[in-house]
């Protein structure tokens, strides 16, 4: 994956600034795999109804060309206002969002007929925030007409990130109260969302912003020792703030997650900024101190790691595993398992329900496609020429790989169970929302990558010029 | 800024792949110790969201799957559930299942290999998957009378009828039996609270006595000392023994060893072999089991079935001599006292085998397993367990058991049928009284039917009980409903 798989001639030599020749933008190839999606998810809806022995009617025909006509608008959107953008981003999302609400949607009957207490149907609900979430997606396209603006709210971003993923732990109960133990939600008159998604994606804006101005400090050497050049101690502030800040969220919000995933991104997105491999050494020193001082000190901790060690000692972690383990290779097929078994099986625990009943092959086929989303997104990154865009485009691709990898884990035993999201699966407003604008900043990165130059505007001096500075800091021996 | 951001596409190659790696590992390495862990439920729903196969014997249903509309989509029922329990066993998803159904679980319940191409075209065709059926030897007739026998009068104890043929098992009745509906139930407090009545019930009805009890054989074993004897060739029908009504036992100053009822056996000092049989004298067989010797006898006890582990498909629990630490041990073993213990299944298996001159046809309950859709996939085929004993053998046993016949009573005796038989009263313990032994072949001549019948503890006779009175007229209507009956 290091050198991306090229699918046409206009990919190939989108990279270098060389322009694409108009016939090729794929938009065509969006609408076909759109479709495509679509059956598939229509497909999947009709076996949850077959196995569910429900009565099989049109109805389903026209959930399915509902759901085709919401993201054909999408698609049309993309087509007006980023024609050039990657053609496989949105049925990629398309495709994971569809299977998402019928595994909700088969939760949902299977709540009711495992007689799951005090549970409210979460598949409309859904259907109305994908709604909503591809309005917003559609709004980010028009608003957001170039990427690189966005650098120039960097610090606001940052400011308005920082007071969204504080704002649960500071806020008094009556409006942000204490979730299964966690303190991260806002409730305000009937809505209630979760700033820390929101956060995410306006941090990650700050720190590309932030990076891509301050390069040179964390790229100038300090001491070498050991023949490994350290950077200066004063040049550690960012990397110690955002840890300090890690360390607040699980204290304050019991959040071991979304710590993870911020912790994470910012590292990964100093790596890129910087090429130095060193501030992931010291990341990763700094992450083993911090789980150092958080293990002894907090019971949410070692309950967790308690429940990793020990799987089956945990109710809800065990009836995940032995979902999987029953679904086995192939999967009871869609409707034929018992999710709903599992705690949350729409929500913290859709990747079991997923696994339960498409089974390890029906599992690796959905990481492919989130695979080949990161790909995508990290493509548009490499293609595009600007460092801003390079480095929000990276840091969005890992945000959401990490985000996977976090919740996918934790799902299935592989590292302890931190409360996260499944990108566009699993079921909630705030996530979907929060990621489909992410979504849409890639989509308008890609764009910018592979829009042909147009000579009659002349390119933004910058990026040349922070191009040429990374040559030299290259190779500083 | 390339440079790492390809490093940071392989690393999120490497998450994934983490990923897949663990979950082939929770999905396909250790799902089968996931999958069987009794915590988890979903096996339990899914062994319930099909039905399971039939038990049939004869043409009568014992045990069936009917669908309901709760949760656990099929209910298992035994249309006659205390009379087949026995055969049926229970099947319960709290504790687990019994008897056939246990045994042949895996056909019932769809599992079986030998159902891979039911499955395979219920997939196909979308059809919903069935368990397949297991058709028993049982003779209803013959398991009716049995268990009609034994508990009309309050008895406890158990029957066995063999077809000494072929091995098939035509009936085993238990009393006191449960009824196995009651475990079956898709409540878990209702089950919970049979079980607790069941297990805690006086007698232990759950306790399948035809194949697990062990009890002292008393005279019924004189069978095996006689063959004994007769084996060694210094033995014949006709050999001398002693008459006496009581003898000291060797090694002891003053250990008695008396007839029953202390009676002499016959008038004269000695009495031929076979005499000694029909009466059933004690010191008679005391002294042949300590001419043949502990060795001897302990082979031909094992060429019966004793000491060999046995399933039918359920497990038989093993018959035993015991120890016999000395001459005197010798003597009472050899009149099936002291330490030696048999299932009625055992008994039934030894008569079988001198019935069917002298082979031991390996005992069976499953006469055939069957598709959903009634086509056969497996036929039993009858085993030879063992020979034990030569024809001749056999046949001067044989003689000695019609006229033992002759000397038990004649309650419920059979017009124009010649039964061969050896009666037992069993001493056990110190306050206690005997059990009742009857084990039986008929008809003489040409056996269809072996049987062997206990009833624990006097039955409803108390200490004036012996095995003539008491087990002897419930055998005896065994093989009448089997003869009559067509069995």
């Amino acid at each position: 994956m290091s050198q991306p798989v090229a699918t046409d001639g206009a990919d190939r030599t989108s990279g270098d600034a060389a322009p694409a020749p108009q016939g090729s933008i794929r938009r065509g190839t969006e609408l076909l795999m759109l479709i495509f999606a679509a059956v598939v998810v229509t497909a999947a809806l009709v076996l949850v109804a077959i196995n569910q022995h429900a009565q099989l009617t049109p109805q389903i025909l026209y959930y399915g060309g509902a759901f085709l006509a919401l993201f054909g608008l999408a698609h049309l959107a993309v087509r007006r206002w980023a024609p050039y953008s990657d053609p496989l981003i949105l049925p990629l999302v398309a495709f994971i969002n569809g299977l998402g609400l019928v595994i909700i949607h088969r939760v949902d009957l299977g709540n009711a007929t495992e007689g799951v207490e005090d549970w409210t149907p979460a598949a409309p609900d859904q259907v109305l925030y994908t709604a909503i979430a591809l309005v917003l997606f559609v709004l980010v396209l028009v608003f957001v007409r170039d990427h690189r603006t966005l650098a120039k709210y960097g610090y606001t971003c940052g400011l308005v990130g920082l007071v969204a993923l504080a704002a649960p732990a500071v806020l008094p109960s009556a409006i942000a109260p204490t979730i299964n133990g966690a303190k991260l939600w806002i409730y305000i008159g009937p809505l209630s969302f979760q700033p820390a998604e929101f956060a995410k994606l306006l941090l990650l804006i700050f720190f590309a912003a932030f990076l891509v101005s301050k390069r040179e400090l964390f790229t100038t050497a300090g001491r070498r020792f050991l023949g490994i050049d350290f950077p200066r101690a004063r040049d550690l502030a960012p990397v110690l703030v955002a840890w300090t800040l890690s360390i607040g969220i699980v204290v304050l919000e019991r959040d071991l997650g979304t710590s993870l995933l911020f912790f994470g991104i910012v590292l990964v997105m100093i790596y890129i900024a910087t090429e130095r491999a060193v501030w992931i050494a010291i990341g990763l020193s700094l992450f083993a101190a911090g789980c150092f001082v958080a293990y002894p000190l907090f019971g949410h901790v070692q309950e967790r790691v308690g429940a990793w060690l020990n799987p089956l000692s945990q109710y809800q972690l065990r009836e995940a595993l032995f979902g999987m383990a029953t679904g086995g290779l192939f999967g009871s097929g869609l409707g034929g398992g018992r999710p709903a078994i599992v705690p949350h099986a729409e929500t913290d625990f859709v990747l079991a329900s997923v696994a339960e009943e498409l089974g390890l092959l029906g599992l690796a086929a959905l990481f492919m496609v989130y695979l080949l989303l990161m790909a995508r997104g990290l493509r548009s990154s490499l293609a595009v020429r600007d460092s801003f865009g390079k480095l929000l485009a990276g840091g969005l691709s890992f945000a959401m790989a990490l985000q996977v990898f976090v919740v996918a884990g934790g799902v299935t035993g592989l590292i302890p169970l931190t409360g996260l999201t499944t990108p566009f699966l699993a079921a909630g407003g705030s996530s979907l929302l929060a990621n489909y604008m992410l979504i849409a900043l890639l989509l308008r990165i890609s764009d910018a990558a592979r829009r042909p130059q147009a000579p009659s505007k002349p390119k933004p001096k910058q990026a040349p010029i922070a191009e040429a500075h990374t040559e030299l800091v290259e190779r500083p021996r | 800024m390339n440079k790492p951001l390809r490093r940071v596409a392989l690393a999120m190659m490497a998450m994934i792949v983490l990923l897949l790696a663990n979950v082939t590992y929770v999905q396909v390495i250790r799902a089968d110790e996931l999958r069987s862990d009794s915590r988890n439920s979903r096996m339990l729903y899914r062994e319930y969201s099909t039905p399971r196969g039939q038990i049939t014997a004869g043409g009568k249903l014992l045990a069936e799957s009917v669908a309901t509309d709760d949760k656990l989509k099929y209910l298992r029922t035994y249309p006659n559930g205390p009379l087949y329990a026995p055969v049926t066993g229970y099947y319960s998803f709290v504790y687990g299942s019994s008897g056939v159904e246990s045994a042949k679980n895996e056909v019932l319940n769809g599992t079986a290999d030998s159902l891979a191409l039911t499955r395979l075209s219920d997939l196909v065709m979308g059809r919903e998957q069935q368990g397949g059926n297991v058709e028993l030897t049982i003779d209803p007739a013959m398991q009716q009378a049995a268990h009609q026998q034994l508990t009309s009068k309050g008895l406890r104890g158990s029957v066995v009828a063999l077809n000494p043929q072929n091995g098939a098992i035509l009936a085993m009745a238990n009393s006191p039996s449960y009824d196995p509906n009651r475990l079956a139930g898709h409540r878990r407090e209702q089950q919970k609270q049979a079980w607790q009545e069941l297990t805690n019930a006086e007698h232990d009805p759950m306790l399948n006595r035809a194949i697990l009890q062990t009890y002292p054989p008393g005279s019924t074993f004189k069978l095996i000392t006689a063959a004994a004897a007769l084996e060694t060739g210094k033995f014949d029908a006709n050999t001398q023994v002693t008459a006496k009504s009581s003898i000291t036992l060797p090694k002891t100053t003053d250990a008695q060893l008396p007839n029953y009822g202390n009676s002499t056996c016959g008038t004269l000092p000695t009495a031929p072999l076979w005499e000694a049989m029909a009466r059933s004298c004690n010191t008679a067989f005391a002294e042949v089991a300590g001419a043949v010797g502990e060795q001897k006898l302990r082979e031909t006890a094992q060429s019966f079935g004793f000491g060999k582990d046995l399933y039918i498909p359920m497990e038989v629990a093993n018959s035993d001599l015991g120890k016999i630490p000395g001459p005197a041990a010798l003597y009472q073993s050899g009149i099936g006292q002291r330490d030696v213990r048999v299932t009625p299944m055992q008994n039934a298996m030894m008569a079988a085998a001198i019935a069917n001159d002298g082979t031991l046809m390996k005992p069976h309950l499953v006469e055939k397993t069957l598709a959903p859709d009634m086509s056969v996939l497996d036929k039993h085929d009858p085993q030879r367990m063992s020979r034990p004993i030569s024809p001749d053998i056999a046949h001067t046993l044989r003689e000695m058991m019609v006229k033992s016949e002759q000397y038990s009573g004649d309650t419920g005796k059979i017009t124009g049928v010649q039964i061969a038989s050896k009666t037992g009263t069993a001493q056990h313990g110190a306050n206690t009284d005997p059990h009742g032994w009857y084990v039986a072949f008929a008809p003489a001549e040409n056996p269809r039917i072996a049987v062997a019948v206990i009833v624990e503890d006097g039955g409803n006779m108390g200490a004036d009980a012996t095995g003539g009175k008491i087990a002897g007229p419930i055998g005896r209507a065994v093989i009448r409903a089997g003869l009559q009956g067509g069995g």
